[in-house]
């Protein structure tokens, strides 16, 4: 239990970094927003995030934008026949009540064009525009090539 | 019977034309991310664990490799005899410099694989692999392509597929049964 204990501190005790933060604009929170190094500037990097509607009205993300990248667009994985393709994606829904997540292996900000390469602990801001909601902007942590999401304290799957 | 046999035939890919081919049976040659040149018969007597993808790719390849990463973790020096290949179905982009950047960033038992697309085309066809480029708006593209990870017993016959969604708890224990 001890050692338990003194984890758990540890772990609490380390600075949150960003992709734990939480922005809220009307009933949508936007949290655990992350991406991943990319090598060079040449190939696209991507980008991750979770939505949560708290209200009784249906939304959509319908765009992004970030002076990390001059093509920003919305990517769906999608694996037919175990064939994978990735269109792009008009609209994200974030149904009323509804968690929606860009996370690895479904829908996900593709940015093409980027203006520098992704770096490990760098942090660049993408604005989100939702249909209803408008727009808002959140600060995106690049994490590790392999990293599968952001450690934070209270992160939800 | 005999005329559902024929319809069957003519109609359907029987089994061997669905599923890879044993690796000794295999025909490409590929140049891995050092430069050195790779032939089917080179992985003789060792497991193998082979997907398909590209570099470019911003989703699923990088989600494999991290995938694949963690299984090697969880299966440690059980796994050091075993050949773990991504195979570029992008050759005109993924050089070998190019790939050895790429898996650098992950577990060092994983080699990238590439070489002329008749070569590239050669192996997707043993593994009973497609892929297709996407033309993009302003002369960029995108491949789509088969994303499941192909696992082969050590004398080269094809044991298994990892669906690409698939859960980890099953991946670990089918690589585990290729490597006895």
């Amino acid at each position: 239990m001890k050692h338990f204990l003194f984890a758990a501190a540890l772990i609490l005790s380390a600075p949150a970094a960003m992709a734990c933060e939480t922005v809220t604009i009307g009933d949508l929170t936007v949290e655990h927003a992350w991406s991943k190094a990319t090598i060079g500037a040449g190939r696209p990097g991507v980008f991750y995030v979770e939505i949560t509607n708290t209200g009784s009205t249906d939304d959509a993300l319908v765009g992004i934008a970030t002076p990390a990248a001059g093509m920003p667009m919305l990517h769906e994985t999608v694996v037919q026949d175990g064939i994978a393709s990735m269109p792009h994606a008009m609209s994200i829904p974030v149904p009323a009540g509804q968690r929606a997540q860009l996370s690895p292996g479904g829908y996900h900000g593709m940015l093409m064009g980027l203006t520098t390469a992704l770096k490990e602990g760098d942090s660049f801001p993408v604005t989100l525009t939702f249909e209803k909601a408008g727009e808002v902007t959140v600060n995106v942590d690049v994490l590790s090539m392999r990293a599968e999401g952001p450690d934070c304290a209270d992160a939800g799957q | 019977m005999l005329g559902v046999g024929a319809y069957r035939t003519r109609n359907r890919p029987t089994l061997s034309e669905l599923l890879p081919l044993p690796i000794g049976e295999m025909s490409w040659t590929l140049t891995d991310h050092q430069g050195r040149s790779v032939r089917p018969r080179d992985w003789a007597g060792r497991p193998a664990m082979v997907f398909f993808g590209f570099t470019w790719c911003p989703d699923v390849c990088p989600t494999t490799l991290s995938d694949i990463s963690l299984w090697l973790e969880e299966l440690g020096a059980d796994a050091d005899r075993m050949i773990v290949a991504l195979i570029s179905v992008d050759p005109e982009r993924d050089t070998p410099a190019v790939l050895a950047d790429y898996v650098s960033s992950f577990d060092p038992r994983i080699i990238g694989l590439t070489g002329p697309a008749d070569e590239v085309a050669k192996a997707a066809a043993d593994f009973r692999v497609t892929y297709r480029r996407v033309d993009k708006d302003g002369g960029d593209y995108t491949m789509d392509h088969t994303a499941g990870v192909f696992l082969f017993h050590p004398d080269g016959r094809f044991a298994s597929i990892i669906d690409f969604h698939e859960d980890r708890r099953f991946a670990v224990p089918k690589i585990r049964r290729t490597l006895s």
